[in-house]
């Protein structure tokens, strides 16, 4: 019997506005979960990687996005495990309590895409990846939870875009 | 099949007690078991078993149930487990669900949440009444079947301490979600706003509390005994 490898697995970028900084202590209720929720990250099915500064246990130094603005960058080997994760673990409190922390995006803030497996993508890609979320919507590039394209579509999207048009 | 032929497969009672045994266990259930925990044949249980597989409200599979596998082990069994699909009849024709998820886009979209949920917790304080807060997790189970949440009691192994001083923490989960659909598309807005429920149903400054405790495939809501007292 042969075991399926995939062949793609499932990138995710998340940013988040802070209303007032990580040292404030309004936020630490937020930063006392940082820890317990990261760890639930690390031993969840299907995760594959995250983001952290080198040095450190997490992504929230890192600022990419702005200086008021935290980065989570991940992957994992299905969607489902992603979604999993992020509503039915621990991690749904800190999402129930976001307002809390966080100011209400105007814009796409979470952008998912799909990677050949073993693939760890920059911190660029990620934010290119969101940038074509708002520009043109979702797509097999670069979607949403609330619209999902699988990793064949994906492929079948970059084989027609290699296609020179004539 | 449509909905309301799935339904009334239910009618039936017998069927109805095997459905409402198996969907009872949150796991797979062999014919053995149900037809044993239901009072009725065995060929009779397989018989309605299968009726309510072919409606759509049962899914079946095989498997060993010894737990063994390879050569030896036994033929594999039929087991059932309840389908996930809803089913609903509203008669006349009412489409409460669509109206649930626009309302839900919008509050999302404007970031309502904390108007939500205190709607909710209004709408829990008001189910309860002038009762007092819930005095403990057997009336907590109560409380929450009778609003579809089909709770039950679980002991958590995961405290070393009471362990070693021989009490076993019980919490109340819940298995079935009475928000799924709305749920799964807006998680954080609907999941606060059942929680924001549940804290007013159950009532606050009592013996037992309301905790998000997340985990795939159950409501997102627990029951606890409140750690500030001697409950």
């Amino acid at each position: 019997m042969t075991s399926a490898v995939p062949a793609a697995h499932l990138a995710e970028l998340n940013l988040a506005k802070l209303r007032f900084p990580l040292d404030d202590p309004r936020m630490e209720s937020f930063v006392e979960l940082l820890n317990p929720v990261n760890g639930a990250a690390d031993g969840a099915p299907g995760f594959v990687w995250r983001l952290v500064e080198e040095g450190a246990h997490d992504a929230t130094a890192l600022r990419p996005a702005g200086e008021d603005v935290i980065v989570t960058m991940s992957v994992w080997e299905t969607p489902e495990a992603l979604w999993e994760f992020t509503y039915r673990s621990g991690h749904l409190e800190v999402m129930r309590r976001r307002r809390e922390w966080f100011d209400r995006h105007v814009e796409a803030y979470l952008v998912l895409w799909w990677v050949p497996a073993g693939h760890i993508p920059t911190v660029d890609e990620g934010l290119e990846r969101l940038a074509d979320l708002r520009t043109n919507g979702p797509s097999p590039r670069a979607f949403t939870f609330a619209s999902t394209y699988t990793a064949a579509e994906a492929v079948d999207a970059l084989r027609a875009d290699a296609v020179p048009t004539a | 099949m449509e909905d309301i032929d799935a339904i009334a497969a239910l009618q039936d009672p017998v069927r109805r007690r095997l459905y409402e045994y198996v969907a009872g266990q949150g796991r797979e259930v062999g014919r053995n078991e149900a037809a044993e925990a239901t009072g009725v044949a065995r060929t009779l249980a397989a018989h309605h078993l299968d009726k309510l597989a072919e409606a759509g409200l049962l899914e079946s599979g095989s498997r060993r149930l010894t737990g063994r596998s390879g050569p030896g082990a036994g033929r594999p069994a039929k087991v059932y487990t309840r389908a996930r699909a809803e089913r609903s009849i509203s008669l006349p024709a009412r489409d409460y669900r669509t109206a649930a998820e626009l309302l839900a886009e919008a509050a999302e979209e404007a970031g309502l949440d904390d108007g939500l949920c205190a709607a909710a917790r209004r709408r829990g304080e008001a189910l309860r009444g002038p009762a007092e807060p819930c005095e403990d997790l057997d009336a907590a189970v109560e409380l929450l079947a009778a609003r579809g949440y089909e709770p039950h009691i679980e002991a958590t192994g995961d405290g070393a301490d009471e362990e070693a001083s021989g009490s076993v923490s019980r919490v109340v989960r819940m298995r079935n979600c009475p928000f799924h659909a709305v749920a799964e598309r807006f998680p954080p807005l609907v999941c606060g706003m059942n929680l924001a429920l549940l804290e007013g149903l159950i009532g606050a400054d009592g013996a037992v509390r309301a905790r998000m405790d997340a985990r795939p495939g159950e409501c997102c809501v627990i029951i606890e005994a409140s750690k500030n007292n001697n409950h």
